[in-house]
């Protein structure tokens, strides 16, 4: 993996007007595809769905703020992010439904993708392994003198995990360009944070790590912004790395927040609205459709990629498949 | 061609892959100034700098964790995990992720990496300095996993994993770290991985082993011919994707076969061994095969010479399954 390197564009900068309006027509998009997902999977459609609704703030705040060479180690809820970063979306819809057209083969559960197109690493289920990845991939680039930044995208419940503290200790030794955001939102499936730490807050664990931590409103896609670019920045001058909490919360509406920042400058209208709202409908009934249609994977794919070339007791085990009626 | 021990063998192999190629970089525990708790890392520091020969936290999870994440960069580290029996901390990194990362991202990733660890008894160590972990890692698709009795073996294994596009789990024999000397060349050669070698050739009895164990089957073997009994001793080399080939050729030229590890029997890596056996190569045995192995108790101290499967074990096995 050779990173390009590009110069620091949104550093310091404050987010360009077209680049909010950009951000929040994802941001719509984002909210209208887990709606949909959601759906589906109530209808039984869908086996599960790693929902972002009321996280989006956080998510396309912190992806917004990533320079083009910077690489996202995600955990799940981030497809919006990877949309807003050059995953297409009929990519992801085909992970979703693990078809044909899935970049992973159909291997995965819904979320857990991977996106070289959108510099998104691979996910996987058990919580908090990203960390650690992030930490490696922002420490190699380090040491090759590349300027790149790694992005570690995690939820509250992570920070109880062996990997965040592995993780963070790592950074902090070797001073890994990586930012850590760890989206709080009060709950881990059914445990609330006073049962995932008895500390007052998230971000000030990263101060025994000697990595600065911050605090800022989740729901705020402004200082979502902010935090991560400075913490980007200054992961760029080989400072180190930052911890960011990011608390949302159900109280506002973080996609509705945006939308009010843009109309008050007339930047949006309610018929820029509708329109941008019926165009992603119409792109979602085309893009949903067209993903459940597809095949699944051939089954003798399953043999594929679990190493280079495959191995003798696979191509027996091939052979069995094949013998087996469909 | 310079006589090594196996310790000098890996060291020589890491020094010249790092030569060679500039991704390839050495981590973790005590690896750097002072060369490995083994020294099988020694003087690479002063060579290669810090930035490529890496003192580490103390975390097996970290260690592979990060070395994960350098892969994706394109770097391809060689972690240390200073005994296997510490390998445990770094079990979901390496279950979880490592040997997954291929499959689940349809090719698009992969996590290159070698991690080199001791393994075995008979030094005195104890539970947590002893235990040969293989086929937790066998029973993992994903992974390969590698085991030399020798340092041209282990010189030329090593380069061959590092050079392997999958990631590689390179277990390192400590009883004869330091015991097992022979000539090893100078500079590069690979000995291709899924290859057994037969080191002593037989037509009576085949005894499968492999790492430290070897040498108990070859003495085995040497009192076994003094009763009339000719074992055809086979070293694995590489334990997985193992060499079916060879361990089918040879039990159609025997049809008895006794298995020899140090780990536990109890869904070790000999049961499988047994079970590919009968599939393959039924209709040509003579007698049931047979396993050596640990016993199915954790790794004794003060009577690791009673529970290590060592020749005077192996003997019996090898006279019995003759005479069936």
């Amino acid at each position: 993996m050779v990173a390009t390197v590009t110069p620091l564009r949104t550093l310091d900068a404050p987010l360009a007007d077209e680049r909010v309006v950009a951000l929040y027509k994802h941001m719509v998009l984002a909210r209208a595809l887990d709606e949909r997902l959601v759906h589906l999977q109530k209808e039984g459609k869908l086996a599960s769905h790693l929902s972002a609704i009321g996280e989006e703030a956080t998510i396309f705040g912190g992806i917004a703020a990533l320079r083009e060479q910077d690489w996202v180690f995600h955990y799940g809820r981030e497809a919006g992010g990877a949309l807003f970063r050059g995953m297409p979306l009929a990519s992801y819809l085909s992970h979703v439904f693990g078809s044909s057209g899935d970049g992973g083969k159909g291997r995965q559960m819904p979320g857990t993708f991977a996106s070289r197109a959108a510099r998104f690493a691979s996910a996987s289920a058990p919580i908090g392994t990203q960390i650690t990845h992030a930490v490696g991939f922002a420490w190699a680039a380090k040491l090759k003198k590349d300027d790149v930044v790694a992005l570690s995208c995690f939820g509250e419940g992570a920070t109880s995990s062996g990997d965040f503290h592995t993780g963070l200790n790592f950074a902090g030794v070797f001073k890994a360009p990586v930012v850590f955001l760890c989206r709080n939102n009060g709950w881990a499936i059914s445990v609330p944070a006073e049962r995932q730490t008895a500390a007052s807050s998230f971000w000030l664990k990263g101060i025994a790590y000697g990595v600065p931590g911050v605090a800022v409103d989740g729901n705020d896609l402004f200082a979502v912004h902010k935090a991560v670019a400075a913490a980007v920045q200054r992961a760029a001058r080989g400072e180190g790395a930052t911890l960011i909490e990011a608390t949302t919360s159900r109280k506002t509406d973080p996609v509705a927040r945006v939308k009010e920042h843009l109309e008050a400058r007339h930047l949006w209208s309610e018929k820029d609205d509708a329109e941008h709202a019926s165009r992603v409908r119409a792109e979602l009934d085309v893009a949903l459709a067209l993903a459940q249609s597809e095949p699944l994977p051939p089954r003798e794919s399953m043999f594929d990629d679990v190493y280079r070339s495959v191995p003798w007791h696979l191509h027996e085990e091939r052979e069995e498949l094949q013998k087996c009626p469909k | 061609m310079p006589e090594m021990n196996m310790v000098g063998a890996i060291n020589d192999a890491l020094r010249h892959e790092m030569r060679k190629d500039p991704r390839v970089l050495v981590m973790g525990e005590d690896v750097g100034k002072v060369g490995g708790v083994f020294r099988v890392t020694q003087g690479l520091f002063e060579e290669f700098g810090e930035d490529r020969v890496i003192d580490t936290p103390l975390s097996e999870g970290g260690i592979i964790g990060t070395a994960i994440g350098m892969a994706l960069y394109g770097l391809v580290p060689v972690p240390e995990i200073q005994f296997a029996d510490f390998i445990y901390p770094a079990f979901d990194q390496i279950v979880s992720e490592l040997a997954k990362m291929r499959y689940r991202s349809g090719g698009e990733y992969a996590s290159k990496i070698v991690i080199r660890s001791p393994v075995g008894g008979g030094i005195r160590g104890g539970h947590y300095h002893s235990q040969s972990p293989e086929a937790l890692f066998i029973h993992t698709a994903g992974l390969k996993v590698v085991c030399p009795s020798n340092p041209y073996d282990a010189k030329g294994l090593l380069l061959a994993s590092i050079r392997d596009p999958d990631p590689v789990l390179f277990f390192e024999p400590k009883r004869v770290y330091r015991a097992a000397k022979g000539d090893v060349p100078e500079g590069d050669y690979t000995v291709e991985l899924g290859k057994a070698a037969v080191t002593r050739p037989g037509k009576h009895v085949t005894v499968i082993a492999w790492g430290a164990m070897l040498y108990e089957a070859l003495a085995a073997a040497d009192e076994a011919a003094k009763q009339g009994v000719e074992c055809e001793v086979l070293d694995l080399r590489t334990l997985w994707p193992v060499d079916i080939d060879a361990i089918v050729a040879s039990v159609k030229k025997t049809g008895r076969v006794v298995v020899v590890h140090e780990a536990p029997k109890t869904c070790g890596f000999g049961a499988e061994l047994v079970a590919l056996i009968n599939e393959k190569a039924f209709v040509h045995l003579e007698a049931p095969p047979i396993r050596v192995a640990g016993f199915d108790t954790p790794f004794p101290y003060s009577l690791e010479m009673e529970y290590l499967p060592l020749a005077h074990r192996i003997l019996p096995a090898v006279l019995d399954t003759a005479r069936f």
